[in-house]
């Protein structure tokens, strides 16, 4: 601001003189709308709109003017900032888009580029499998057990009906820890898990048994002196072969897809009777043994996949296990891990989920 | 358990048109399971006859071979009538001697096509057969692997050879259960297709038998627990050299055994017959009276397998005058073994305790097809007829005469009753099997039943010893009705639990240390001393403590896993062995520490143990915690466009353990350690609350060269379960505040021997309530803060819940906390 002016000269003013006022608004007209960048409208902003251009000089001047001429020039003046601040805003508007643009394609980047700087991790399949039929067991009411690997005899084979001299205590070799009578072995098979169920808890009872297991096989492609088992029990009233065929039915189709169910076939167990071995239809060729007129890889042509074992538990073992075997009566069953997994997947040789390779278990690691 | 078709059917009357493949299912369906059916003659076609040899010229040839040019009569087969002509390489035949005769057109095995072809300057018009060509093993008719020379009874020329052959064969082999040992013979295997098809039945143990007197071969038995019933007959006259007929050969072929010589074959043919083992005993060697009684201490024998044994005092023993002369049930001995100068065969059936057979087979190692049958249960009731069989084959082939003799000791066993409510079938198996259909079941597999009012007693048949309990009956019924009839009916549990809180924490600790690029192994957790020293534990190390295995597979590694590492170490070596550049594995695993408590108990099984007892039992077992063992090698971020990569270290492996933690809500802290198989320096004890709950840290230079790891190599180890025990159950929602943050970095010079975290403690100690969070975000060492020395520089956040902090508020706090740093670590604040 000015103060007053007291070198009043009642003559116009030059800068206020309306073709000067035309001539600096069109020139910052004529600028802005040259400007071709940010930069060159700041600076223009600067040249025709700061305190030193001419309109700014001209604006100063007003309060000169005697008071009857101050309206008519200060209506000229605002009207010529008015149309440059607003040319300016527009101005400034297209160019940020412009700049936005430009620089969003120099910013490109090759997004090609691998972006894998910390290589993903997997869990293992046989957990990961593990843990899908626990969840379709929770899914209908079951609870899942654990129990030790390292087990006692006694309940690793006679609470389960092995007596001592019972010819399929040899049938599945174990491992006994040392001395070897020390009543202690390697579990054969999880089914001790389910009689420590039966002796601390009171029926119903609805447990899956997930867990690994040890005989002394050989290694290769198709034994393993340890591999994993997920075994069932249910000991309710009224339990029936009926209902385990109905939970087997369910657990297959769940595993395998709609209209895999089961057949039995009269086997021998010692914890059951009856007992049956379990065969699951070939989810691959659904029981026609062949698929496109060559022999069915998965089930070797059969159209049944054998799966496991399983019965009505015997009376005996309920009484080991001090269940009333009066008043209920139940079913278990029994199967790999290791091998569901291996014909679900088309695993060949059972030594690839003990070796470690990360090149196998990551190729699981999208399993559910 | 091969049992040929033709076999089964001669004491069954099957439908005709039945095909093997048919009669295996519906046997495995009622609980013989087939295992394989074999055709010998089913890669054969064509003409395949008998042919008489009529003239065979020998003519040398200039490769030195000489081979004879034969003519044949196959009578019509050829449609001549004509001999034909035949090219032959083989010696071991004459002109008159009945061959096997391949014409033109006819396959044999490994689809070789058989036409007419010049070669040796004839005109070939077909092939003589020997058994090998013909696929038949080398024994297959006594051939010696030659050219097969048939008995002059075997057919007339132009005849088809594949009866005479046993071609038109077919063998089903089942895998029996130990429970149905009845089905170890074509008796039991010939039951099961009558049951299977309602068909009628001859058994073959159903003869007369003479009755028994006492002129027979004196025996004694001792002990008629271990031996109830003991059979002797004694053929004489016998010609050591008759040959088995071929009828029986095959036959014993057929069911995999070997055939060895007529007195042999019989007991062996018997025994497949009946399901009965027989021994016979050269008779002329037996010195005195026949006795069964328990080995003493002491006493041994060699068996005919030549192997000298020690005998135990649970052993049955057969004797003579002379001593022991057979472990009874199981192997004869030497000295009484027949022979081929044998004329006299004593011929003993004989019944044995079947435990006692088990025993004795497992503690002697001898596996037997005898020992297979009485240890899993024979029918008493047959030793009569199965000896009188045994005599009537010796005689009809071997030109001997029975002698007028028949020793029996003792009697069969009671048969077992068994008294079932009459609905229990259909109750166990929720099929609609009504009582009268139960009684017809337990009635075809042989059982006598009789009803009273709603229970149903079965006394069951002498040859199913397996059946003992109402369950077994339920199974018995089970299998005829059908398991295909089985209705699938899904139970319905009450409300579940779901999950346990530990079984929910233990995926998510997986599914952490896979979102850390961690992957899952699964190793074996057996180790040795090796690994051990690998880790370069000490002597006296703990780890070194093991739960050992009485029958390892590997007497390298001898004891179940006191520590994941081993396994864990071994699969990382073996990705960097395979190429990788980096590798980074997790295996969650039970590992075991002896408790030395002594023996775990066995108990009866009458009853449930009471709550002492089975707290004795699970005391006796080795502590099994669950571990969690992390190893990381080689480069752990990749190189790339985006610059250097980098390789794992000790703080990759605090940072997994940390990470851990906050995904469970626990808080730990580190602290230093030197243990091995870490670094001494680089190893940090990771603690919740105070308890140690494993380690973390750089493996020893020395560890990581041991197992082929890259240097640098990092491992975690911790209890997981002790981890998890922390885990938060209920998150308390957190509270924080809105107004604005005071940002403030404080450099503080320390000692070496200072921990970082002990200045970050002192800091957040002295700072009070205000603090929000500190962070330590540099590190420096080097000569602007002199040697010995360290610079650690902490960024720490201020806040206040109910206002802006004051400029003052915020200084105050921050020397509040340098003070209590340089009071509690000796800090100085860096200018
Ligand atoms: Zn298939």
């Amino acid at each position: 601001m000015s103060g007053p002016n007291t070198d009043y000269d009642p003559v116009e003013v030059t800068p206020l003189k309306p073709e000067e006022v035309e001539s600096a608004r069109d020139a910052a007209l004529a600028a802005i709308a040259a400007a071709t960048d940010l930069a060159e409208l700041k600076q223009v902003r600067i040249d025709h709109t700061g305190d030193r251009s001419p309109l700014a000089l001209a604006n100063r001047e007003i309060g000169a003017l005697p008071p009857q001429a101050r309206k008519e020039a200060g209506q000229r003046i605002g009207q010529a900032r008015g149309a440059v601040a607003k040319a300016l805003g527009e101005r400034q508007a297209v160019l940020e888009v412009e700049h936005e643009e430009r620089m969003l394609v120099e910013e490109t980047v090759d997004v090609t580029l691998p972006t894998d700087r910390v290589p993903a991790g997997a869990r293992h399949p046989l957990t990961t499998g593990a843990e899908l039929i626990a969840d379709i067991f929770v899914a209908m009411g079951w609870e899942v057990a654990e129990g030790p690997v390292i087990e006692a005899e006694w309940l690793n084979f006679d609470a389960l009906n092995l007596g001592p001299d019972h010819p399929a205590r040899t049938m599945q070799d174990t491992f006994w820890t040392d001395p070897q009578d020390n009543g202690v072995v390697l579990r054969t098979h999880t089914s001790p898990v389910q009689a420590r169920t039966m002796l601390t808890r009171t029926p119903p009872i609805y447990v899956v048994c997930p867990g690994r297991v040890f005989r002394t096989d050989e290694y290769d492609a198709t034994h393993s002196p340890m591999f994993h088992q997920v075994e069932g029990l249910a000991i309710d009233e009224g339990i029936t072969m009926a209902h385990l065929k109905g939970t087997l039915d369910h657990f297959a189709t769940s595993m395998f897809g709609e209209g895999i169910t089961t057949r039995f076939r009269p086997s021998f167990f010692p914890f059951t009777e009856p007992s049956a071995e379990v065969d699951l239809l070939c989810f691959v060729c659904r029981g026609a043994g062949e698929l496109d007129g060559a022999r069915c890889r998965t089930c070797r042509g059969e159209g049944w996949i054998e799966w496991g074992g399983c019965g009505v538990v015997n009376p005996r073992v309920l009484t080991a296990c001090g269940v009333d075997a009066e008043r209920y009566t139940g079913f278990a069953f029994g199967m790999g891990i290791d091998r569901t997994l291996m014909f679900r997947h088309g695993v060949e040789d059972l030594r690839g989920f003990f070796e470690g390779d990360v090149r196998f278990t990551t190729a699981f690691g999208s399993e559910l | 358990m091969k049992t040929p078709v033709s076999w089964i059917r001669e004491y069954v009357d099957l439908p005709a048109d039945l095909t093997t493949e048919a009669l295996a299912a519906e046997l495995t369906d009622l609980g013989l399971k087939l295992e394989a059916i074999e055709k010998p003659g089913d890669q054969i076609t064509g003409p395949l006859v008998v042919g008489r040899v009529l003239t065979m010229e020998p003519e040398p040839q200039k490769n030195g071979k000489t081979i004879n040019w034969c003519t044949v009569d196959v009578a019509d087969a050829n449609g001549t009538g004509e001999p034909q002509g035949i090219v032959c390489g083989a010696h071991n035949f004459a002109p008159g001697d009945l061959v096997v005769v391949v014409l033109p057109g006819g396959v044999l095995p490994g689809n070789f096509a058989i036409s007419a072809r010049k070669t040796y300057g004839h005109v070939s018009a077909g092939m003589i057969c020997s058994a090998a060509e013909l696929g038949l093993g080398e024994d297959a008719l006594s051939s010696g692997g030659g050219i097969i020379v048939l008995p002059e009874d075997a057919g007339k020329p132009g005849e088809s050879a594949f009866g005479v052959l046993g071609l038109d064969e077919e063998v089903i082999e089942f895998e029996i259960n130990p429970d149905r040992a009845y089905a170890l013979s074509l008796r039991g295997v010939a039951r099961e297709a009558a049951l299977a098809y309602d068909a009628s039945y001859t058994d073959p143990t159903q003869r007369d038998v003479p009755p028994a007197d006492d002129q027979g071969y004196p025996v004694v038995v001792d002990d008629p627990a271990g031996c109830p019933v003991f059979v002797a007959r004694t053929v004489s006259g016998f010609d050591p050299a008759a040959p088995t007929p071929d009828w029986m050969v095959r036959r014993i072929q057929l069911a995999g055994m070997r055939p060895i010589s007529l007195a042999v074959d019989v007991t062996n043919y018997v025994m497949l017959e009946t399901g009965r083992p027989i021994h016979g005993y050269d008779a002329d060697k037996l010195q005195g009276p026949i006795r069964v009684r328990r080995a003493r201490e002491g006493e041994r024998l060699t068996t005919l397998d030549g192997t000298d044994r020690a005998l135990s005092t649970e052993d049955l023993v057969v004797t003579d005058d002379s001593g022991i002369i057979g472990l009874g049930g199981v192997m004869g001995g030497e000295a009484t073994e027949m022979s081929e100068t044998t004329t006299r065969v004593l011929v003993e059936a004989a019944h044995w305790d079947a435990v006692a057979m088990f025993r004795t087979g497992k503690r002697h190692k001898i596996s037997s097809e005898a020992g297979k049958r009485n240890e899993r249960g024979v029918d008493p009731t047959i030793c009569e007829a199965a000896a009188d069989r045994v005599v009537e084959l010796l005689t009809t082939y071997g030109g001997g005469t029975a002698e007028p003799g028949v020793t029996v000791v003792g009697t069969p066993p009671e048969r077992r009753t068994i008294t079932i409510e009459a609905d229990l079938p259909a109750r166990v198996t929720g099929m609609e099997i009504d009582p009268a259909t139960t009684i017809r079941h337990l009635r075809a597999v042989g059982c006598d039943v009789a009803e009273d009012g709603t229970k149903l007693t079965a006394t069951v048949p002498p040859w199913r010893p397996d059946l003992v309990d109402p369950f077994d009956l339920v199974e018995e019924v089970a299998r005829v009705v059908g398991y295909r009839n089985v209705p699938s009916v899904l139970p319905t549990p009450g409300a579940g639990r779901g999950l346990t809180r530990e079984q929910r924490l233990r995926r998510r600790v997986g599914r952490t240390l896979a979102g850390a690029g961690c992957v899952e192994v699964v190793s074996f957790p057996f180790v040795g001393e090796a690994a051990f020293d690998q880790l370069g534990l000490p002597a006296d190390d703990p780890l070194r403590h093991t739960v050992r295995l009485a029958n390892p597979l590997s007497n390298e590694e001898p004891a179940y896993a006191t520590t994941l590492l081993p396994g864990l170490l071994k699969a990382a070596a073996r990705n960097v062995g395979r190429g990788a550049s980096g590798v980074a594995l997790f295996e969650t695993g039970t590992v075991a520490f002896p408790t030395d408590r002594g023996a775990a108990p066995i108990y009866g099984v009458d009853r449930r143990p009471t709550e002492e007892e089975l707290a004795a039992l699970l005391d006796a077992l080795p502590a099994q915690p669950l571990h969690l063992a992390v190893v990381l090698a080689g480069e752990r971020e990749r190189a790339g466009w985006w610059g250097e990569g980098r390789e794992a270290g000790w703080a990759d492996a605090v940072g997994v353990v940390r990470r851990l933690a906050t995904e469970l809500g626990v808080t730990v802290t580190v602290e230093a350690d030197a243990r091995l198989p870490w670094h001494p320096g680089r190893c940090a004890r990771v603690l919740v609350d105070g308890t140690e709950i494993g380690r973390a840290g750089e493996l020893h230079p020395k560890v990581c060269a041991s197992f082929g790891l890259p240097k640098r190599s990092a491992a975690v180890e911790l209890d997981l379960v002790a981890l998890l025990r922390y885990a938060v159950d209920v998150v308390p929602a957190p509270e924080f505040s809105t107004y604005p943050v005071a940002k403030e970095d404080v450099a503080l010079v320390v000692d070496d021997s200072v921990r970082a975290a002990a200045v970050e403690a002192a800091l957040r100690e002295g700072a009070g309530e205000l603090l929000e969070s500190i962070r330590l975000f540099d590190v420096y060492t080097g000569e602007q803060v002199g040697e010995g020395r360290t610079s650690l520089a902490f960024a720490l956040r201020f806040r206040a819940p109910d206002r802006t902090l004051t400029e003052d508020e915020t200084a105050a706090a921050r020397e509040a906390a340098v003070a209590r740093a340089a009071e509690l670590t000796g800090a100085q604040q860096r200018s």
